[in-house]
C-alpha cells in the first residue's frame, strides 16, 4: 500500500549508471523467482536503450522460503562486490537462473576472476546477510509485495514491465 | 469493516483437519488477520507467501498471523503444504463465511472473504485495518506500522 522507497537510494546501494541520471529506476528482486529472471533481459534492453539518462538499482527481496536458493545468491552478489563484481556477479546469476539449485556460486566467481578463497570467506560473513535483510526490510517499509517490484524516481511503479510500457513510462519521467 | 477501537469478535475456526484454533486463546498477543479471498492465487506475487517470509519480524512485535479465507480445511492444508506455510490459515467455511461477515469483510456477490486487514492488540482490540482492493496485495508495510505504533507508543 505504500507508494514511496523507504529509505531513498544512496550511496550504500548498488547502482548503475550515473548518479545524477534523471530517471532512477529501483527493482526488488528475488534471483530465483522466475519472473525476475523474464525481467533481466527486458531491463538491459532499457538500460541500453535509455543510456546515461538511467539510473538503476538493485535491492534483494528473496523469498526464501519459496526460493532455497536465493538468499544464497544474494549473499553471493554482495560477496563479489568486495572485489569490485556486483554486476557482473548479478547477470551472471540471472543468465544462469536455472541452475541454482546445484550451488554454482563459487564456479561463478572463479569465471569471474575473483578471488575465491576470500570469496568464500565472504559467502560466510554475517555483515553481508546484515544487508540482504536491510534490502528485505526497506522492500517491506516500501510495499513490496512480490518480485519483482519497480519503484521509478522514488515512486512505487504498478503497471506492467513489459518492455514499451515500462520504457514508455521512463521516458515521460525523464521529461517530468 | 469493523474498525480501530473495536472489540474484536471472539471466533474459534479449523486451522487443520482435526484442530480449532480459537482468537482469544492468543490473549496477551497482538494478532494480525489477513483475509483474502481464496488459496491458490499466483506464487511470486501470494500475499501469503509473503507472509510466510515474514513470521520473525511480526514475532519481534509479539504478533501472530492468520490467514483466513472461505476455503475449507482440507484445501488449506494442501496448499500450506504445497507454499511451505509455517502459519495458520483458518477455514471461515461453515456456516460459509461467518467470521468474515462477523468483521464486515464478507462479498456475498462472489462467496469469498474481501482482502481485509486487522492488527488486534494484546486486549483483543482492533488497532488497525485496511481494506484493499481485492486484486491488489496490500504488501505488509501497513502491518509492520501498526505493530510498530502498538510497541512504541509516541511520548506524551
Amino acid at each position: 500500500m505504500s507508494q514511496k522507497l523507504r529509505p531513498p537510494v544512496s550511496e550504500k546501494d548498488h547502482i548503475q549508471g550515473p548518479a545524477g541520471a534523471p530517471v532512477e529506476l529501483v527493482e526488488y528482486g528475488d534471483y530465483q523467482c522466475p519472473h525476475c529472471g523474464r525481467a533481466y533481459p527486458i531491463i538491459k534492453r532499457i538500460q541500453q536503450e535509455l543510456g546515461d539518462s538511467l539510473k538503476f538499482v538493485f535491492r534483494n527481496f528473496p523469498l526464501s522460503e519459496a526460493h532455497p536458493q536465493a538468499f544464497m545468491a544474494a549473499i553471493a552478489a554482495e560477496a563479489a562486490a568486495k572485489q569490485n563484481a556486483y554486476w557482473e556477479m548479478h547477470d551472471l546469476i540471472f543468465e544462469n537462473q536455472q541452475s541454482l539449485s546445484d550451488e554454482p556460486f563459487l564456479g561463478f566467481a572463479q569465471q569471474l576472476g575473483l578471488d575465491t578463497a576470500q570469496f568464500e570467506k565472504d559467502l560466510a560473513d554475517e555483515a553481508l546477510s546484515a544487508r540482504v535483510e536491510a534490502d528485505f526490510d526497506s522492500g517491506i517499509r516500501s510495499g513490496v509485495n512480490g518480485t519483482p517490484s519497480f519503484f521509478i524516481n522514488g515512486l512505487r511503479y504498478d503497471d506492467s514491465w513489459e518492455e514499451q510500457k515500462l520504457l514508455a513510462r521512463l521516458k515521460k519521467s525523464q521529461h517530468a | 469493516m469493523l474498525s480501530k477501537g473495536t472489540k474484536a469478535p471472539d471466533f474459534e475456526l479449523y486451522s487443520t483437519p482435526d484442530q480449532k484454533i480459537k482468537l482469544s486463546e492468543f490473549a496477551g498477543k497482538n494478532r494480525i488477520l489477513a483475509f483474502y479471498p481464496a488459496d491458490w492465487s499466483p506464487v511470486c506475487s501470494d500475499q501469503m507467501a509473503l507472509y510466510n517470509e515474514m513470521l520473525k519480524y511480526f514475532h519481534k512485535y509479539n504478533a501472530e498471523v492468520f490467514g483466513i479465507s472461505v476455503d475449507s480445511r482440507w484445501c488449506h492444508m494442501a496448499f500450506a503444504e504445497d507454499r511451505k506455510l509455517h502459519f495458520p490459515l483458518l477455514a471461515d467455511f461453515e456456516p460459509k463465511g461467518e467470521i468474515s461477515r462477523l468483521y464486515d469483510v464478507y462479498d456475498a456477490k462472489e462467496g469469498q472473504s474481501q482482502r481485509a486487514l486487522f492488527v488486534i492488540d494484546d486486549q483483543q482490540i482492533i488497532q488497525w485495518s485496511y481494506l484493499s482492493p481485492v486484486g491488489i496485495n496490500p504488501g505488509a508495510d501497513g502491518i509492520i506500522d501498526a505493530l510498530e505504533a502498538l510497541t512504541n507508543p509516541p511520548k506524551p
